[in-house]
């Protein structure tokens, strides 16, 4: 049976990992090598990484970042930020990355997605969505959650997905950093409308959160960072956890 | 020396690093005498199927995978492009294994992406590896259960997760993708 993933995601910032972390037995908590190879060790089932700051001078610095986790990490992972060109997916692919998110530019230039995917498979490009619930609407908003848009969520990851996207990675910003649980609501309505997985993003605060994603929506996979960061939830014991309520997980 | 197959498909270098994390030396080439006098060939592929055929045909290199007389290991495209025919792309492939390649029916998300332990397991590449373990696919297009399938898998259908054929191997999951699992395959496949 296909298995519900668990993702822990690591934010970059001129190589280093940015949010503090509380690791035991890391030789360097800041080192992006590092606290992967924890994640692994811990049974994450797939990493992303995400470069915040994205600048062109960062690019050479990233690129041989993700070289480092390529040659040490044995899962696959993703890796985003301010990637705007094919060009730019190029360099990541070549230098290891499984595949890449596009967010704000794919909204701006939506070929972008069936220019990757063209290139390098649709199994490559995860479109990042951030939204937001304004009204009763669910909006599209992009500049790292800064700039509304006039998409409506569902139907912008409708859209991706005809554009070749192989995956949705679907922040919710009413529920990003609040520890109150992920969004059931739009996770659920885009994961029933779209027919590619769907890795549910934003709120996760406890175990019961991931249950509560993975009974409720048909997302493939669940991503979190600073309760994983912060040592507030052992991946392994998460794992356990979702496998005694009877999930499928690895 | 192990070869590993240079074409236009991406993720070569992470079969490499796969290599070197188990002590393997590899190179990367597409000069049919590095890959004919090679210890193993890793045929690896993520990638569309009759661009990838166009590609190999274009040098030769068809011929020479077929040729091949040491262990060959293909993963993923690599164990599709060994089949007969692929509807990907409607393409005619290496006719190594007697079996067809198709498009999952989309009655659940597709590509099949994420981790799956295997239906069945038999032979020596799975030695020390159980039914339980998962391991890493993502693919839209699968091979047909044939006389050739040592590993099956289920998603939607039941389809083949590995195949065997003289000294053809291949997979349809990661082997370099899928934590000690994989390792477990890979080294077996180089130990043989």
């Amino acid at each position: 049976m296909l298995k519900r993933r668990i993702i822990p995601c690591l934010d970059i910032k001129n190589g280093r990992t940015v949010k503090g972390v509380n690791f035991i037995n890391l030789v360097d908590a800041g080192d992006p090598v590092e606290l992967a190879k924890a994640y692994v060790k811990q049974g994450a089932d797939e990493l992303v990484f995400l470069d915040i700051t994205a600048t062109i001078e960062n690019r050479k610095a990233l690129a041989g970042l993700v070289e480092r986790i390529a040659a040490e990490i044995n899962i696959p992972f993703t890796v985003g930020g301010g990637i705007d060109t094919v060009n730019d997916v190029s360099v990541l692919i070549k230098a290891g990355a499984d595949k890449v998110t596009v967010n704000s530019s794919a909204v701006r230039r939506p070929e972008l997605i069936s220019e990757i995917a063209g290139q390098f498979g649709s199994q490559c490009v995860v479109v990042a969505i951030d939204t937001k619930l304004v009204g009763d609407e669910w909006i599209v908003f992009v500049d790292g959650g800064r700039t509304p848009t006039l998409l409506k969520t569902v139907s912008w990851a409708l859209n991706a997905e005809e554009l070749g996207a192989g995956e949705i990675l679907l922040t919710s910003m009413n529920n990003d950093g609040t520890k109150s649980g992920f969004s059931l609501d739009i996770t659920a309505e885009v994961s029933r409308n779209v027919n590619i997985p769907v890795i549910a993003s934003g709120g996760a605060g406890s175990m019961e959160h991931f249950s509560m994603v993975f009974f409720n929506t048909e997302c493939s996979a669940a991503l979190a960072a600073s309760i994983f960061h912060f040592g507030e939830i052992n991946i392994r014991e998460l794992k356990k956890y979702l496998k005694h309520e009877g999930i499928a997980i690895r | 020396m192990i070869a590993i197959l240079k074409y236009n498909a991406g993720n070569i270098k992470s079969v490499q690093n796969a290599l070197s994390r188990l002590g393997y030396k590899s190179i990367i080439t597409d000069n049919p005498s590095e890959l004919l006098s090679a210890d193993k060939v890793i045929f690896p592929g993520v990638g569309e199927a009759s661009s990838a055929i166009y590609y190999l045909k274009e040098r030769g290199l068809d011929k020479t995978i077929v040729s091949l007389n040491q262990p060959v290991l293909g993963i993923c495209l690599g164990l599709q492009l060994m089949c007969r025919f692929s509807e990907e792309g409607e393409t005619q492939c290496l006719g190594i294994f007697d079996t067809d390649v198709k498009l999952f029916p989309p009655v659940e998300k597709i590509p099949h992406m994420g981790w799956n332990n295997c239906l069945t397991i038999k032979g020596d590449l799975f030695k020390g590896v159980s039914v339980d373990d998962d391991l890493y696919y993502v693919h839209s297009y699968y091979a047909e259960i044939s006389l050739c399938t040592i590993a099956t898998c289920d998603y939607i259908l039941p389809f083949s997760a590995a195949m065997q054929k003289e000294n053809f191997y291949a997979t349809q999951f990661h082997p370099e993708k899928s934590a000690e699992t994989g390792e477990k395959i890979l080294k077996n496949f180089l130990e043989l």
